[in-house]
């Protein structure tokens, strides 16, 4: 089992230094916490355990550590972070497996490349806003009983599959040094739709990201989602597009689902530069 | 005229489908979620989605099949025209997912291919790998984020449901709702409002629930006079993972794919499990249930898991009770391909890969049966009446309850696949009869008083206030609370239910109720404060946990996942054929007079004056499908079948006669 043994290396207590934020644009700084030790812990735990004492190492009462999770089985996304510097899910981080790492303390900071709400919790709404840019989704006619969809292969199953496991974590972007943080300021008597405008200006402008070219190729890989596959292409050879990628490769080395991410990415670059000839010749 | 608008609260498999049907429909949605909808708890849905199909049609299988397995598996407490009309949409609503884009497994032709899960003898049940829930939902949330780019669906994520808004008549007009992030409370009017806020889970501390299963909206519905119904019936599934934090779901289909469940025949046997010979395995589910084997409703397969460790003292692990589930024997490549993703999940949380080694597995609560009451529209041919505006309304008019958190389609208990297929059957066809309602009101949601709104902000405004200034004098801490509420939960409202137990549960609960309405905040801030939604949802999981005990302390009986052993009833004693004949006829008298007292759903009222459920009982409608005795592995099951068929068919021919007479 992955408990530390029990005789040499069981510490009393595990230190847990979190990197906190009160909110947007604000000062970040750093608190200790210490927790004492049980076997089988992960993130989520130390993190709950920090919100029902609310005090630090030294003893100074503090607000819980604020924090996104869901379903603390690795498959909705939500509990991101950092964890002793690299991305990943804090529900499947295991403090037993951390502590032979590194047995002096658990830092835990926010994702780097999204604007940070408080604390641990930050703001990924660019992630979803990539898919509806990529037009992620089969354009079926409607939602009444049609019969069945196309017949498929079991190859063709086995080639999407894997990639329709992509929950918009994030990891993918917060390792790419291609994608850079965008975090605007809203300005003063601006409303609500005025400042998304502007914020989904900037969106589009940057890049797209690794898990949103990889669900263009999904799509464009289905019997029914290749009706649009030219205007995901478009897409893709837009600003902010494929062209972006620099092919530094984190993406596929930091996907919690070992999603093919830069497979996706050589053959969206292929089919852009198929998609990009074909549009010259037919000018 | 303005636009009909509707406010969806949920965004799971039950809200996006209702969201992406209605705007279909034309209909202007606000979908508000406390989280991104594709991180919704459906995502958790491992197993798969069932129908009757063109394989198990050759084989003898139909709709009516599919209902009658699933009204039988719920122990006949499931209203039965809502089963009837899902399990005729089973097969059309795979269609559409498949149209949709979900990557369902396939057969080497090309086919869906399909695996049988458990309470049925058909492969009915659709997968894609182990994550299908995962799947389903992702196809919805694309089609939903499709609808939001055309303008007709506005997504207000990260926003916590506080109540419904109700005119001066009773009428829903729309709901608040507080941005988790500002901490800004606002009112969302609406022409009708569709909840669909899945399970309460959480209620038990740890389950196989994500984190925001608290049951709070649907509280908070309860609260407002709307009924909450068959609250005891929680389903315990019987494989998950104990884990500190969570309890983590081990699907059924890893035993739909030939997983066997077994311990040591001698207790607490030190040996390696590979080292353990078949001789001196226990397959007990397979040596109790020869013909469903490791298959067995859900109901049944928890307590024999939890009986073999806490009864017969077999547990593999003295420490932790748990038993093994056993995939070692089928080929990895196989498992890869079907089981993948729940595979993974075990090797990663328990650093053990289960293709060479045994997992090992213990129950957890999973799902409830209950929910919010909602009324149907029963039609000519014994299904729903499509587009009757009363289809899933509760009896708050024009709210609406859909998925895990409506009461109808499980009854006692659900089978495994069964549960994907509702929440997207009644998001789907609950659109028109919404539209129809909307159409049959005059007033829409253009035309509410600004007053009624800001009242209902106001008293939000006022509770959320109330709870940051905390109470001085109280160190009551709300993450303390919950851990109090979930032990005393579990201890006494799970697999095994007694009424001492129960009584003592009561009472503890009361006390903890009165403590959780005096937290003290450690968080008093108004921006992004966790600590207050917390606190607020705790306390609303008072009136559900004490629906649940109540419910549960009044059933006398046992029925489905409601089990207490003093009134179980017994095997069959005598061996000599006229007395076991005898005892059998005195079996079905007892049944029958059972049924005439607990055959009704519980339906709860909450007096918020008291703080208590008024509890009360409502006829099911068994009218397709007769009751009959649920006899899976017991002693003298097929004399009893005898003896009640005779009966059945007596009482089927005085109908005809009657019926012929006049």
């Amino acid at each position: 089992m992955i408990a530390l043994d029990p005789a040499t290396n069981r510490p009393k207590f595990i230190n847990v230094r979190v990197k906190r934020q009160d909110g947007p644009g604000q000062e970040p700084y750093w608190q200790l916490f210490k927790i004492d030790y049980e076997p089988e812990l992960n993130v989520i735990t130390i993190l709950q355990r920090i919100a029902a004492l609310s005090k630090t190492s030294d003893g100074k009462a503090v607000t819980p550590v604020v924090w996104d999770c869901g379903c603390l089985e690795e498959v909705c996304g939500s509990c991101t972070m950092q964890i002793n510097g690299r991305v990943r899910q804090s529900c499947s981080a295991l403090v037993d497996q951390l502590l032979k790492d590194n047995p002096d303390e658990i830092v835990l900071e926010p994702m780097s490349k999204f604007p940070v709400l408080r604390d641990l919790m930050v703001d990924r709404k660019r992630l979803f806003k990539a898919l509806e840019k990529v037009k992620a989704w089969v354009p079926v006619d409607s939602y009444y009983d049609m019969g069945p969809g196309e017949r498929q292969l079991r190859a063709a199953q086995e080639q999407n599959y894997p990639l329709s496991q992509c929950m918009s974590c994030g990891c993918c972007v917060d390792s790419c040094p291609q994608y850079t943080k965008i975090e605007l300021q809203r300005r003063s008597g601006e409303s609500d739709e005025a400042f998304a405008k502007r914020e989904a200006e900037a969106f589009d402008k940057a890049f797209i990201g690794p898990h949103a070219i990889s669900q263009a190729m999904l799509f464009n890989n289905h019997p029914t989602g290749k009706a649009i596959a030219g205007e995901r292409m478009e897409a893709l050879t837009g600003p902010g597009g494929i062209q972006a990628c620099g092919n530094a490769q984190n993406c596929v080395s930091v996907c919690p689902k070992e999603i093919p991410l830069t497979t996706s990415i050589a053959r969206a670059g292929r089919a852009a530069t198929v998609y990009t000839i074909k549009k010259w010749f037919e000018k | 005229m303005s636009k009909q608008r509707v406010v969806v609260v949920g965004g799971g498999l039950a809200g996006l489908a209702s969201t992406m049907k209605l705007a279909e429909l034309d209909v202007e949605v606000d979908l508000i979620s406390l989280t991104p909808v594709k991180r919704s708890h459906s995502v958790c849905a491992q197993g798969g989605i069932n129908s009757c199909n063109d394989q198990t049609r050759q084989l003898g299988d139909n709709e009516w099949k599919h209902f009658d397995d699933t009204v039988y598996g719920g122990d006949f407490l499931n209203h039965q025209p809502p089963v009837k009309e899902m399990a005729y949409w089973a097969p059309k609503v795979i269609d559409l997912m498949d149209r949709l884009g979900v990557p369902f497994n396939r057969t080497g032709e090309g086919f869906l291919d399909r695996r049988r899960f458990g309470g049925t003898l058909y492969k009915r049940t659709a997968f894609a790998g182990a994550t299908t829930g995962q799947q389903l939902l992702y196809a919805l949330d694309e089609q939903v984020r499709r609808k939001e780019a055309e303008g007709k669906v506005r997504k207000f994520e990260f926003w916590d449901f506080l109540g419904p808004i109700q005119d001066e008549n009773g009428r829903c007009r729309g709901v608040v709702a507080q941005d988790m992030v500002s901490m800004e409370i606002r009112a969302f009017p609406a022409d009708a409002v569709v909840v669909a806020t899945g399970g309460c889970g959480l209620v038990y501390g740890r389950s196989t629930m994500s984190v925001f299963c608290t049951g709070s909206a649907a509280s908070r519905c309860f609260q407002a006079g709307a009924k909450y119904a068959n609250g005891e019936f929680i389903q315990v599934h019987p494989t998950a993972i104990p884990g500190s934090d969570k309890l983590r779901l081990m699907s059924e289909s890893a035993r739909g794919e030939g997983g066997r469940v077994w311990v040591p025949r001698k207790p607490h046997d030190t040996r390696s499990p590979r080292d353990i010979p078949a001789s001196d395995r226990y397959y007990f589910l397979e040596e109790r249930y020869p013909e469903y084997g490791n298959l067995v409703p859900r109901d049944i397969a928890t307590r024999e898991i939890f009986d073999i460790c806490v009864n017969d003292g077999l547990s593999v692990d003295p420490e932790r009770m748990c038993v093994y589930l056993d995939l070692t024997h089928i080929p990895k490549a196989e498992l890869d391909r079907k089981l993948g993703g729940i595979l993974e999940i075990y090797e990663k949380f328990q650093g053990v890969d289960p293709r060479f080694e045994p997992m090992r597995i213990f129950p957890a609560v999973h799902y409830s049966m209950g929910g919010l009451w909602a009324d149907y529209v029963k039609s000519a041919d014994g299904g729903l009446e499509a587009g009757a505006p009363k289809n899933h309304m509760t009896n708050i008019q024009g709210l609406y309850a859909i998925g895990e958190c409506d009461y109808h389609y499980h009854g006692a208990n659900r089978l495994g696949a069964n549960s994907l297929l509702s929440c997207i059957f009644t998001g789907l066809f609950t659109g028109p009869s919404i539209v129809n309602y909307i159409e049959s009101q005059s007033g829409g949601h253009a035309d509410i008083e600004p007053a009624m709104l800001n009242g209902a902000v106001a008293k939000q405004q006022e509770r959320h206030d109330g709870l940051l200034k905390g109470n001085p004098n109280s160190d009551e801490n709300p993450y303390l609370i919950h851990q109090e509420l979930g032990d005393i939960m579990t201890r006494a409202a799970t697999v095994v239910r007694r009424n001492d137990q129960l009584t003592d549960a009561i009472a503890k609960v009361n006390e903890l109720h009165e403590r959780a309405m005096k937290v003290n905040l450690s968080d008093t801030g108004s921006w992004s404060n966790q600590n207050v939604i917390f606190a607020k949802s705790v306390q609303d999981m008072f009136p559900i946990a004490k629906s649940i005990l109540g419910g549960a302390l009044n059933r006398d009986e046992c029925r489905g996942a409601h089990f207490k052993p003093a009134f179980q009833k017994p095997s069959l004693t005598e061996e000599a054929p006229a007395a076991r004949r005898k005892q059998a006829e005195q079996w079905c008298d007892a049944f029958e007079k059972n049924n005439e007292k607990y055959l009704k759903s519980t339906i709860a009222e909450y007096d918020n004056a008291t703080m208590q459920p008024k509890l009360s009982y409502e006829e099911v409608d068994t009218s397709l499908q007769p009751p009959r005795p649920r006899l899976y592995g017991l002693v003298g099951a097929d004399i009893i079948e005898e003896v009640w068929k005779e009966r059945a068919d007596a009482k089927a021919k005085a109908k005809k006669e009657q019926l012929s007479a006049t």
